[in-house]
């Protein structure tokens, strides 16, 4: 394709990171939908965080209005994003930071596994980061023998429970208490074998295994939810604390960032810090919200590195429909009133980008085609666009995903797919009168012919499984009409 | 007023009581229905599957078809919304800026039934009755695509002998969505069971909705369960009357009725 | 061709393509300058677990001691010592090692500002607030706050604020959602927060 022009928009590279699924996503759901305890659990957590979040947002009576200005501000990021990230690199640079480029997964894995040694250390701490799981930093840092270790609590019990993150903002939320308590003792050393399945007594665990960790890691990796370009400040929210402990104690951190995180000016965090708190942990404010500009003498890390990471995010860009799922802050409000998600979980989507954003974004991030079946994993209710904070619409970019796919295929296949046929003639029928007259009387044939909710042949048998179909009625509203 | 039927391709080949209700509650409210012959498939399917190549000629002639008339109804909202929000972006999209034009025109004078009724005719109370323990589902498209809110709510409650139960978690999807439940059937039939679940813990004789496509999908499933509980499309509702001979009870038919 | 200019190259090709003109970005959502509620403030601190005391200035003494009272305590060096009383182990955060912050019992600070309809208290820190990591390890905070610094909402606070300084918003004590997406607080930060309320 274009990859090999330098300078054209480019998709991740296979072979790294996690953005691609070993399945589609009809094959991975069937499996999810069978586990009963998973279902139980996500809706459990699912309906827990619509009501909460439904709640916080009443109490604002500018909701669509910070929405409005929300998704303005994003898209002004975006058709200035190459001059506001020079902006941010300049900023950065001028507060004692030291600004990257990293042109794909590959690339900032090297890097950061680079920085890392330069440090000496062979053990890095985390802060939950979406960036630093779609590269596969932890394999890449492994590789390399340092040790990555997860610090908030969910992708605490998902690392040491070998496990992959289900949800973007609650990595385990597909795990209960119990199983949670389950892992902790079987994979946490030292911990207390009395261990109750009690949420303040699983959260004390973690805050005693984790507090050496803290105190003794000389670096720490984020992401960042926000980068200021004009000021060259980077945000980080969170709830725990584990944030503030990697960004404040040790002497070295390393913040990987996808480019399309800018905000243009300080002032606009006044929106970001309003919508992300209320659409995701359905809180006023999430507890804890560290923001810093380079290094501050005296005070955190004395060695600060930004990685911006592109890694497909131009060729989301490229396309105009596609480009407004680079607005996404990463809430998982549309994960949170998705019914699809709720049912299937995240890991059916086969990228580290689940529910109804990632169908959108992982899709357009490796190349429609690598990650085929996600635009279809939607029954375009159209919850999600209802429920983002930045209004990102998300059923039309579906919908045009999959023309993109559609049109993907034909242009890879000589023959075309039996679906292709079948639209291609419907289509024809339809727009010829009496084909379309003569195919409403023959699907009466059926009446006869098949027997009471009779089943439909392959691949709309899939229907039939669990719904009786209609009878065919004696007669069509325009023979009706006709005869009126 | 002088109203075309957008039929919708569905009703007309496989639920016409939806339409023919929506015609005879037109008329019984004195307005005068006309039916384009013309007319066959929006094209909504197409489109949502990732055919808009193949759709554009059913745009094009919807487009034709009902460019003469001022006010177009169809009883259902996913074709409304599809007419309203789709149109003109696969004319767009096959560089034809005129049909688009025109096809923002067509979509500016059609209307779902219960915005025509209570937005342009300013009626609520239709002089129905319909003597059943009835409960609503909003689809997704009336709900979230053209917005109705809850006209279809309103028209109801004013229905004489109808006894209106609320549908818990009524605003999930019935995991129809075309042809989603047939590329992701287990997740459809998963979504359905659910809504089945709650249609059923109303204890109604009657789910209704705006959209026969919708109906089709919860009455399909609620006919294997053999629950009992039937599926009327909104319009035959509104169009049943006391002392007129159109039954309230839509004819029975093996399967679903919508 | 360094990977710098590839990535910019990238985006203005695919800008290029398709360009997009900058919109303009309304902004009808509520601007600084709302009225200020104290009690607003003080419900929704309460609401997330934080501890809130109203008391004059001359009193904050009596209130560290009653929370931290025969405890060792870390204080930013511009810290008012009038705050503190006589019951408390002053440890003065001159740069102290990260174990001896550690094996602090609490930590006393002023703040920078708060946001009444987040219930969030921010530190900025200044002399009286101190560097990030003394108000991060000790289990129990407890954040003096004058009634001038409070401010109607998030629009407030940031045009109070800069970039200059490192900033830590806090809003109730360290808390997770992270199991079955109920609050649960206290994780890794201070498991109490004390709000001690005085006028200006």
């Amino acid at each position: 394709m274009t990859e090999t022009f330098l300078g054209m928009p480019a998709t991740a590279p296979r072979g790294v990171g996690h953005l691609r699924g070993d399945e589609s996503f009809p094959v991975a759901a069937r499996r999810s939908l069978a586990d009963a305890q998973l279902r139980r659990n996500l809706g459990h957590a699912t309906a827990t965080i619509r009501t909460k979040s439904a709640a916080v947002i009443g109490e604002v009576p500018d909701w669509q209005e910070l929405r409005e200005a929300g998704r303005a501000i994003k898209t002004d990021v975006m058709a200035r994003l190459p001059e506001l990230l020079e902006q941010l690199e300049a900023t950065v640079t001028a507060a004692g930071g030291t600004v990257h480029w990293a042109a794909d997964a590959v690339e900032a894995n090297r890097i950061v596994t680079d920085l890392v040694r330069a440090t000496g250390s062979d053990r890095v701490m985390k802060v939950k980061s979406m960036a630093t799981q779609e590269i596969g930093l932890n394999e890449a840092l492994e590789a390399a023998g340092i040790e990555p270790v997860e610090t908030d609590l969910a992708e605490l019990i998902v690392q040491l429970g070998r496990d992959k993150p289900s949800h973007i903002l609650v990595p385990a939320i597909h795990r209960n208490r119990a199983e949670i308590r389950e892992i902790f003792l079987r994979e946490m050393p030292g911990v207390d074998p009395a261990l109750t399945d009690e949420p303040a007594i699983l959260a004390a665990a973690a805050r005693r295994h984790l507090r050496r960790t803290f105190l003794s890691t000389r670096v720490a990796v984020s992401g960042a939810n926000f980068a200021v370009a004009e000021t060259g400040t980077l945000a980080v929210v969170e709830s725990e604390g584990n944030g503030r402990m990697c960004l404040t104690l040790p002497d070295t951190l390393i913040t990987v960032m996808g480019i399309e995180k800018l905000i243009p000016t300080w002032a606009d965090l006044e929106v970001f810090l309003q919508l992300l708190p209320r659409a995701s942990t359905g809180e006023r404010m999430n507890p804890y919200t560290s923001m810093w500009t380079g290094v501050t003498p005296g005070d955190g890390p004395q060695d600060f590195h930004l990685v911006l990471l592109d890694n497909g995010r131009s060729a989301v860009l490229a396309d105009e429909v596609g480009r407004q799922a680079l607005h996404c802050i990463r809430c998982s409000a549309c994960l949170n009133v998705c019914p699809v998600y709720e049912r299937t979980g995240g890991h059916a989507y086969g990228s580290v980008y689940p529910g109804p954003i990632g169908a959108v974004l992982s899709p357009q991030l490796t190349g429609v085609e690598d990650n085929a079946s996600l635009p279809f994993a939607s029954s375009l209710c159209g919850a999600c666009f209802d429920a983002c904070p930045v209004m990102i619409d998300i059923p039309s970019i579906l919908v045009h995903l999959r023309a993109q796919h559609v049109a993907a295929y034909r242009s890879e296949h000589r023959v075309p797919s039996p679906e292709a046929i079948t639209m291609a003639a419907a289509a024809y029928t339809m727009d010829h009168l009496p084909l379309y007259e003569a195919a409403q009387r023959a699907s009466r044939v059926t009446r006869f012919a098949g027997r009471r909710g009779g089943g439909l042949p392959p691949p709309l048998s899939g229907w039939t499984l669990g719904r009786d179909l209609p009878q065919p009625p004696p007669q069509t509203f325009r023979e009706w009409w006709a005869q009126r | 007023m002088r109203i075309a039927l957008f039929v919708t391709c569905l009703a007309d080949t496989l639920f016409p009581e939806a339409a023919k209700a929506t015609v005879r509650l037109l008329e019984r409210l004195g307005h005068e229905v006309v039916f384009p012959q013309d007319q066959t498939c929006c094209g909504q399917m197409h489109i949502n599957t990732g055919y808009p190549d193949d759709a554009l000629r059913l745009v094009r002639r919807h487009v034709r078809t009902f460019a003469p008339y001022d006010v177009v109804v169809a009883p259902s909202g996913s074709c409304v919304g599809s007419v309203r929000h789709q149109h003109a972006t696969v004319a767009r999209g096959a560089g034809d800026e005129r049909l688009a034009s025109r096809a923002e025109e067509v979509a500016r004078r059609t209307y779902e039934l219960s915005e025509l009724l209570v937005d342009v005719l300013g009626v609520t109370d239709v002089g129905a009755f319909y003597p059943h323990r009835v409960t609503y589902h909003p689809t997704c498209h009336s709900l979230r695509m053209i917005r109705v809110g809850d006209k279809p709510l309103r028209l109801l409650r004013q229905v004489r002998g109808l006894d209106l139960v609320e549908l818990p978690q009524a605003e999930q999807c019935c995991g129809f969505g075309g042809t989603f439940a047939v590329k992701n059937a287990d997740t459809s039939t998963a979504m359905l069971a659910d809504k089945m679940r709650h249609v059923l813990s109303t204890r109604a004789d009657v789910c209704t909705a705006g959209d026969t496509s919708c109906l089709m999908h919860i009455g399909g499933g609620l006919s294997r369960l053999r629950a009992g509980v039937r599926t009327v499309h909104l319009a035959e509702i509104l169009a049943s009357t006391e002392p007129a001979g159109h039954p309230a009870e839509p004819a029975q038919r093996d399967g679903v009725t919508a | 061709m360094t990977s710098r200019e590839l990535i910019l190259g990238r985006l203005r090709a695919a800008l290029g393509a398709s360009p997009t003109t900058p919109g303009e970005v309304t902004r009808d959502y509520r601007p600084a300058g709302g009225a200020v509620d104290l009690d607003v403030l003080v419900h929704r601190l309460t609401d997330y677990r934080a501890t809130v005391h109203r008391c004059s200035d001359g009193e904050v003494a009596r209130v560290v001691d009653a929370i931290l009272g025969g405890r060792r305590v870390v204080v930013p060096p511009g810290l008012p010592r009038r705050w503190l009383p006589d019951t408390v182990e002053v440890l003065t955060d001159d740069d102290l090692p990260t174990d001896r912050v550690d094996a602090a019992d609490g930590v006393v600070t002023a703040a920078a500002v708060a946001v009444a309809e987040t219930g969030t208290v921010i530190l900025d820190a200044g002399p009286a607030q101190g560097r990030r990591v003394i108000s991060l390890l000790p289990d129990v905070h407890v954040c003096v706050l004058r009634t001038d610094q409070v401010v109607a909402g998030v629009p407030d606070a940031l045009a109070r604020l800069g970039p200059d300084r490192p900033l830590t918003w806090i809003s109730g004590p360290s808390a997770t959602s992270d199991i079955e997406l109920n609050r649960v607080e206290g994780v890794h930060g201070p498991r109490n927060l004390h709000v001690v309320i005085v006028p200006a």
